[in-house]
């Protein structure tokens, strides 16, 4: 999420090719540095509700993950 | 005569020439400082009308395909949405949340207790953009429902730790927070009958 315009696609890969993996990890990477948390959209388990997991690290996406999702730190309003 | 005018006006002239050229200098620097602040580019695209209308409309496709179809429903039909608070035990018997947040695009968010309406606390959030140092745009109005929502689900903890809390009141009206409860109780009610949480009396 991009203020001012969106949603922007940052980059798209298969996670199980070696090549891919390198480039959506940097793109991971630099997100972060940059300040921005990242979230995965999943369905609990136990509920089957919709929720997001917030990951700190790539290997703590889900592999069966479609989508990360960065947005903006919170910061006190 | 006129010479004692011509004189009158070459120092009134004169006189008045450190004012002016200080207010000329102030105008120049107002205006470096303006074009630092705000880059020609971003210049030029406020003035795309179009650019917020196309981003908050993928914003909603987006959010509507993160989270449940009753919450994207009572964004749709309210304008807001409650998500369930984690921190404390839900009531085993009726499985109803200890407290709940309201969520609000670009407000604050509001914590209340379901079983009394009692409102809690406002917890005032925003998503800036850290690229930039000053920015004038904002995240679109369901990209800033969607950064609430997850981060609330996803890490309640982290959230309200990076919030503001406040008293109900200091930002929004209590009374509009406890009409949109009465508003989602309604809602509810029309959704799945009368057995819903805020529609009981209290």
């Amino acid at each position: 999420m991009k203020p001012g315009y969106g949603e922007v696609l940052l980059a798209e890969g298969d996670p199980t090719t070696r090549e891919d993996e390198e480039r959506l990890v940097a793109e991971f990477r630099r997100q972060l540095d940059e300040g921005m948390w990242a979230a995965v959209p999943t369905i609990a388990a136990d509920s089957g509700r919709r929720e997001a997991q917030m990951v700190r690290d790539f290997t703590e996406i889900p592999l069966d993950a479609e989508r990360v999702i960065f947005f903006p730190r919170a910061a006190g309003g | 005569m006129l010479l004692a005018l011509l004189a009158l006006a070459l120092v009134a002239s004169v006189l008045a020439l450190p004012s002016l050229v200080g207010l000329w200098s102030g105008w120049q620097k107002r205006r470096a400082a303006q074009r630092t602040r705000w880059p020609r580019r971003d210049r030029l695209e406020l003035h795309d009308p179009g650019r917020e209308r196309r981003a908050e409309q993928r914003a909603r496709e987006l959010l509507r395909s993160c989270v449940n179809s009753e919450e994207w429903a009572m964004y749709r039909d309210l304008g807001f949405i409650r998500v369930a608070g984690r921190l404390r035990p839900s009531d085993p018997a009726t499985g109803e949340p200890a407290y709940a947040y309201l969520i609000y695009p670009h407000k604050p968010i509001v914590a209340y207790v379901p079983k009394t309406r009692r409102l809690l606390s406002e917890y005032c959030v925003e998503f800036p953009d850290l690229t930039r140092a000053i920015s004038h745009s904002r995240l679109p109005d369901s990209d800033d429902m969607l950064a609430k929502w997850m981060a609330l689900t996803g890490d309640e903890e982290r959230l309200i730790h990076h919030a503001n809390m406040h008293l109900p009141g200091r930002q929004i009206d209590p009374g509009r927070v406890r009409r949109d409860l009465w508003r989602l109780a309604e809602w509810e009610r029309q959704r799945r009958g009368s057995d819903s949480i805020e529609a009981r009396p209290t």
